[in-house]
């Protein structure tokens, strides 16, 4: 064994620090390390090919493209933000911290696919977002709206990494499992996943805090109302 | 039997007609991303079973598509900074309104019948069976599910809006679109993963932080463990990339073999620990970069830097964790 297969490494830090298009870098970068091991090119491109259609289940989430696209063209993003502003008591905080804790306990059942970037932040949450930040300060400038959706897309993403890991059928869970058993480590599913929730814990609280300093912050510098 | 295939060649179709509808509009470079990733999709089980029965050449001329893929991508990304999609016409936005008012509270319907029917789906399969077989593949029941819940969704939404299917398709090829080359970057990461894997990458890394840490040190050998998980995660975009190198080079060997770690908690904590690094990497494209295109936003980095103080934080918890507990 040779250190030489380190240069797809190389490869994908030059790239990133170039600004190249992070897809052909990484291209690249296999290509580099499989050629540096002594690939013969038939081999190198077969598991290419082989590793790409074996991993086509993380691109299912476009199939929600279709309905999504469809409701969109008839206002649903609109639609949600007359919603919520109904609410009256509503403000961001409390929208985001309750999308939170659901996302957590959705995900700790399993059930990761349920929302997401695609299917659930830009038709629903950041919409609303944008309508409870809105209502607390008036009309929100072009940065402010950027910052309040990036937020609600963050918030989806935390939700969903320190949840999973408590469900039991996931694929870290499994994974973690599966790598020890390559190793000849016996070791019981139920205690891993147990073990993944103080960090879950944890999360809630840093990003629940998180999200109200956001809030507050953006009500002192506008002198307005409850957030 | 509905199997994970079936869902698959459905997305195979959605992407074949982003590509007639770039082709149609001579985007060349948009037509033939898409069109090759709907072959992959269509195509991907007879390629994986033609490996397995001994047969090379469809997984090699893939090996070629991930390539043409690959440069596509980044000439498709070149031709839209150059030609930048035209702002919404007041009429459509006016439009959107007023649909809004008229079909009020419906229009969330068929949004939640995806989570709903997720469920619904899943709770029920397992009871279903149809001449001794069951209806829905067990092993892979939850993205089955997805799949199916999507389908009863857009008929719900083409009958509450009276759109004709071929608007469905319309409407996925804009969102496709919008998201461009970053929707296969998760795909390429993963083939990268499994490259890295076969040349033995990891062993390599894990034998230089092995020997450049203080081994007798057990905090050291934490800290390093989880430095070691956040750096190769930003790399990869994946703890699971990560998981396996760290584990194998720091983790058993040191915290399990030297100084009697839980190796439990070990890799729960560890992989957390590594998903601090997916909340801040853009390689990360599908949480990090794909919802910048979606919610079109100024700059690449403005989900991440909502991210970073949360993951920064919970990084330190997480090794503060590991110290106590391990």
């Amino acid at each position: 064994m040779t250190y030489a297969p380190l240069i797809g490494v190389a490869v994908v830090v030059a790239g990133f620090a170039w600004k190249r298009n992070p897809v052909l870098v990484v291209v690249l970068a296999g290509i580099a390390s499989g050629l540096a091991a002594g690939k013969a090119p038939g081999e190198l491109l077969a598991m290419l090919g082989k590793g790409f259609v074996a991993n086509r289940s993380l691109m299912l989430f476009a199939v929600t493209f279709p309905v999504i696209g469809v409701l969109e063209r008839a206002g649903l993003r609109e639609r949600a933000r007359a919603w919520i502003a109904g609410f009256a008591r509503l403000t961001l905080a409390r929208l985001l911290i309750v999308y939170l804790a659901a996302r957590q306990i959705v995900s700790a059942l399993g059930l990761t696919h349920i929302a997401g970037q695609p299917q659930t932040v830009r038709p629903l949450l950041a919409p609303m977002s944008e309508a409870t930040a809105a209502r607390a300060n008036g009309a929100l400038s072009a940065g402010e709206r950027d910052r309040v959706r990036a937020l609600a897309a963050a918030t989806d993403n935390i939700g969903l990494f320190f949840g999973e890991d408590i469900f039991l059928a996931f694929g870290a869970v499994l994974l973690i499992k599966g790598f020890y058993d390559t190793q000849g480590l016996a070791i019981d599913p139920t205690r891993i996943s147990r073990w993944a929730i103080p960090t879950a814990l944890a999360a809630f609280v840093i990003h629940a805090a998180r999200i109200a300093w956001f809030a507050r912050r953006r009500r002192d510098r506008s002198g307005g109302g409850p957030c | 039997m509905l199997t994970l295939s079936h869902v698959y060649v459905a997305l195979g179709a959605v992407f074949f007609a982003a590509a007639i509808f770039n082709l149609r509009e001579r985007r060349w470079a948009a037509a033939g991303f898409w069109a090759i990733l709907g072959l992959a999709f269509v195509t991907g089980d007879a390629i994986l079973a033609a490996d397995k029965a001994g047969e090379a050449w469809p997984a090699q001329a893939m090996g070629l598509g991930v390539i043409a893929l690959a440069v596509l991508a980044a000439l498709s990304a070149r031709a839209r900074a150059r030609r930048p999609p035209a702002a919404e016409p007041e009429a459509v936005i006016a439009g959107r309104e007023r649909s809004a008012a008229r079909l009020g509270n419906w229009l969330f319907v068929p949004a939640l019948a995806i989570p709903g029917g997720m469920i619904a789906i899943v709770l029920v399969a397992p009871a279903l069976a149809w001449r001794g077989q069951p209806v829905i593949e067990p092993s892979q029941l939850a993205l089955i599910a997805l799949g199916v819940a999507a389908v009863i969704a857009l008929i719900a939404a083409l009958a509450l809006t009276r759109s004709r299917p071929m608007h469905g398709l319309a409407e996925a090829r804009r969102l496709l679109d919008t998201i461009g080359w970053a929707v296969i970057l998760p795909m390429m990461l993963a083939t990268l993963g499994a490259v890295f894997k076969d040349t033995h990458v990891g062993d390599a890394i894990a034998r230089l932080v092995g020997a450049v840490i203080p081994t007798d040190n057990r905090a050291a050998c934490i800290v390093a463990y989880g430095v070691g998980m956040i750096v190769f995660t930003i790399i990869m975009g994946n703890a699971f990339a990560a998981f396996p190198v760290m584990t194998a080079g720091i983790g058993l060997p040191l915290l399990v073999g030297v100084h009697h770690a839980d190796p439990a908690a070990l890799g729960a904590i560890g992989m957390l620990t590594g998903y601090c690094g997916t909340l801040v990497t853009p390689m990360a494209a599908n949480f990090n970069i794909v919802p910048v295109l979606l919610l079109e936003l100024d700059s690449e980095y403005s989900v991440i830097r909502q991210q970073w103080p949360t993951a920064v934080v919970l990084a330190v918890f997480n090794v503060i964790l590991m110290i106590a507990v391990l």
